[in-house]
């Protein structure tokens, strides 16, 4: 089976968020950043099928070359080959779109992208990809098994899960429940002295276009600071909520 | 104990010196540590118990001869990232890490370093695996700064060599499956042998109520008339220079560790600094606990860049005897010191196992005084100056 991993490199959940140029694009100063949580599912389940059926597992990211940390890390993991688009992932369509050139060259059974980046959170890249490539496509994808060229798949849906069936190839936005947190592999030194060798191909963008562009980011209000109110004290709690804070 | 959520002090953007591979080192031993040592070590500090389970993983994780090739199992990394794993380790718990300096530095080491063929292949991919696990023999009830005076002997009985002593203070001795000891022959030079567990004659009780590396083992050797096989002989290097090769390997390792340690309790003492209210603001905010935050900081980052210039020369294969042993004082002494000032910060919360401070301050005593104490150390840089010894 040749599954293709789609990963995204996203800022630490605990970075601190600034922006510059005017508010048009985010600060990575002092940023450390990760392989996308969604995505590092995904990619461990990869690993599972891989072990399971046999087969490779390739990831791709589409960015600039300040991301191979995180490619040699997926490849420190367990994948086997990495392929890196050279072009900034500004806008979904371009990026599916550099995606689904790379998929039509290499002939996918399975390809896992993240159900959306903890960064942006388009959420718009995984659909995108399997409408360019007319792949059958589960978005909030908890579960996942292959059988020959069919596959089951569970997806999360408001108040219990959907179970599915489709064959392959595929396309399927993963989150947590396609492998627990437990699952996740920490990479080992051995890991990271093999990741060295293997193939990372940086190849250049195809040409597609960009339907969006950002304009400006804003920040949330930052919280107003807490009053302490004695517990004795009720009526001045319900008089503040009422005055101050109207909410009641 | 709370979760873990140490962040590493960089205040000389120290990271800009080291490779990407680095980074990734440090963040999966760090991974590591936060999810097998930071959830259990306070219950096994507590119970003066070694976390025996804890072998598999350090093993899988690579912890054990990250820098021997990989065909003997090892990962085959360079000096930094051995470093950087230590320093991660020891930022968990210096017992830990020093079930780890043991496998890596004094028993794998001299198996690979001194050790034949056979014997690499024999033992180092068992000894990286966890398979087996080892430790090292050097110090004897009478000779501790001066093993050169050992009492353990070996005498060449014709097919095998018959080795009688007992070493004490012998870290993970009790679960050993072998220990690599350090005895003289009939004409007192020293050579190193390979003891296996379950050779008639040899015994390793367990040495009990340390205040100090509790959930690290340490006991005895008692070799009883051992018959040792003659291909147990490390053949490639005798005399005192050849533990004391391992002790360079080890003691580098320490250099890092103990930053590690000393960052886990200024982090610890930072964040607790302000949080807790006293007069009505973080203590933070007073001067005396600023200055010692302030001292704090300004020496592990001195001693960061002591030890990444040590990796490089020992990358190189320039560091000296005198400059890792300089870096191995001078790192221990800062990091107990840290330990120290960052224990009073948390008031009374920190003499409690709620925080890992007082743990380390209490491990540290261990390592200021194994690997050479301090005073020997300075007695090493004493010597390397000036030309002569000051020892005897
Ligand atoms: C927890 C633990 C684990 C250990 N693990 C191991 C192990 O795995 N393998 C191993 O072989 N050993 C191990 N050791 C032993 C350790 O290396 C020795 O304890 C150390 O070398 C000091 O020896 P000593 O305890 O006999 O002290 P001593 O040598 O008796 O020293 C006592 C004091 O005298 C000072 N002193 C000694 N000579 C001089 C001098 N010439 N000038 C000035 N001051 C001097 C010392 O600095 C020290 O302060 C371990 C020790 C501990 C505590």
């Amino acid at each position: 089976m040749k599954i293709l991993v789609c990963i995204s490199h996203v800022p630490d959940t605990t970075a601190k968020i600034n922006f510059k140029d005017n508010n048009t694009a985010f600060d990575t100063d002092g940023v450390s950043f990760v392989i996308n949580p969604y995505d590092e599912f995904g990619l461990t389940k990869a690993l599972f099928l891989k072990e399971k059926h046999g087969g490779t597992v390739t990831v791709c990211h589409v960015g600039p070359a300040s991301a191979e940390p995180t490619i040699r890390k997926a490849l420190a993991i367990g994948a086997d080959d990495a392929i890196r688009v050279d072009a900034e992932p500004t806008d979904g369509f371009f990026v599916a779109s550099q995606l689904a050139a790379i998929v039509k060259e290499n002939q996918y059974d399975v390809v896992i992208c993240g159900q959306e980046s903890i960064d942006y959170n388009g959420g718009q890249v995984p659909g995108m990809l399997a409408a360019l490539l007319d792949l059958p496509f589960v978005n909030a994808c908890v579960g996942l098994e292959v059988e020959g060229t069919n596959a089951t798949l569970e997806r999360e849906i408001d108040g219990g899960k959907e179970k599915l069936t489709a064959s392959l190839p595929l396309v399927l936005g993963g989150k947590k429940g396609l492998v627990e947190e437990s699952d996740l592999r920490i990479p080992n030194m051995r890991g990271i002295m093999m990741a060295r060798s293997k193939k990372l191909e940086v190849k250049p963008a195809t040409d597609a276009a960009k339907h969006t562009a950002v304009a400006q980011f804003e920040k949330p209000q930052p919280k107003a600071p807490v009053k302490m109110i004695a517990a004795d004290n009720v009526e001045e709690l319900v008089n503040l909520l009422h005055t101050e804070a109207k909410v009641i | 104990m709370a979760t873990d959520q140490f962040q590493s002090p960089d205040y000389y953007l120290l990271d800009e010196l080291l490779t990407e591979e680095h980074k990734l080192v440090r963040e999966a031993t760090r991974d590591w540590v936060k999810k097998e040592v930071s959830p259990i070590i306070e219950e096994y500090a507590q119970k003066a118990t070694f976390p025996r389970h804890i072998v598999k993983g350090l093993a899988e994780v690579g912890a054990f001869g990250p820098y021997i090739p990989q065909e003997y199992g090892g990962a085959g990394l360079d000096q930094i990232s051995y470093g950087l794993m230590m320093q991660e380790i020891e930022r968990g718990d210096s017992g830990v890490r020093s079930t780890c300096s043991v496998q890596s530095s004094l028993v794998m080491y001299p198996i690979f370093a001194y050790g034949s063929e056979e014997q690499r292949k024999k033992y180092l991919p068992k000894l990286a695996s966890g398979e087996m696990l080892g430790s090292f023999g050097l110090t004897e009830p009478d000779f501790g700064s001066n093993p050169s005076g050992m009492v353990t002997n070996f005498k060449d009985m014709g097919d095998h060599y018959l080795l009688n002593g007992a070493k004490l203070w012998i870290s993970n001795s009790p679960y050993c499956d072998v220990a690599v000891v350090w005895a003289k022959n009939e004409e007192g030079r020293i050579h190193g042998l390979i003891v296996e567990r379950g050779m008639e004659g040899f015994s390793t009780p367990e040495t009990h109520n340390k205040w100090s590396l509790r959930a690290s083992a340490t006991g005895e050797l008692v070799f009883d008339n051992v018959k040792v096989p003659k291909d147990n002989l490390l053949p490639n290097k005798s005399g005192l220079g050849a533990p004391l090769g391992c002790l360079d390997s080890a003691r580098y390792g320490i250099a890092w560790g103990a930053i590690g340690a000393a960052m886990d309790c200024y982090d610890t003492a930072l964040r607790y600094s302000k949080e807790r209210i006293q007069f009505g603001k973080p203590i933070a905010s007073f001067q005396l606990q600023q200055k010692k935050l302030a001292e704090m900081i300004t020496e592990i980052t001195k001693a960061q860049l002591l030890t990444w210039r040590l990796g490089v020369l020992k990358n190189e294969g320039r560091a000296t005897t005198a400059q890792i042993s300089m870096a191995k004082r001078n790192n221990v002494a800062m990091a107990l010191d840290v330990a120290r000032e960052a224990r009073q910060m948390l008031g009374g919360m920190g003499i409690t196992g709620e925080y890992p401070i007082m743990r380390h301050m209490m491990n540290l005593e261990s390592v200021v005084t194994y690997e050479g104490t301090h005073d020997i150390h300075l007695l090493i840089t004493g010597m390397d100056i000036t030309g002569i010894s000051a020892f005897k």
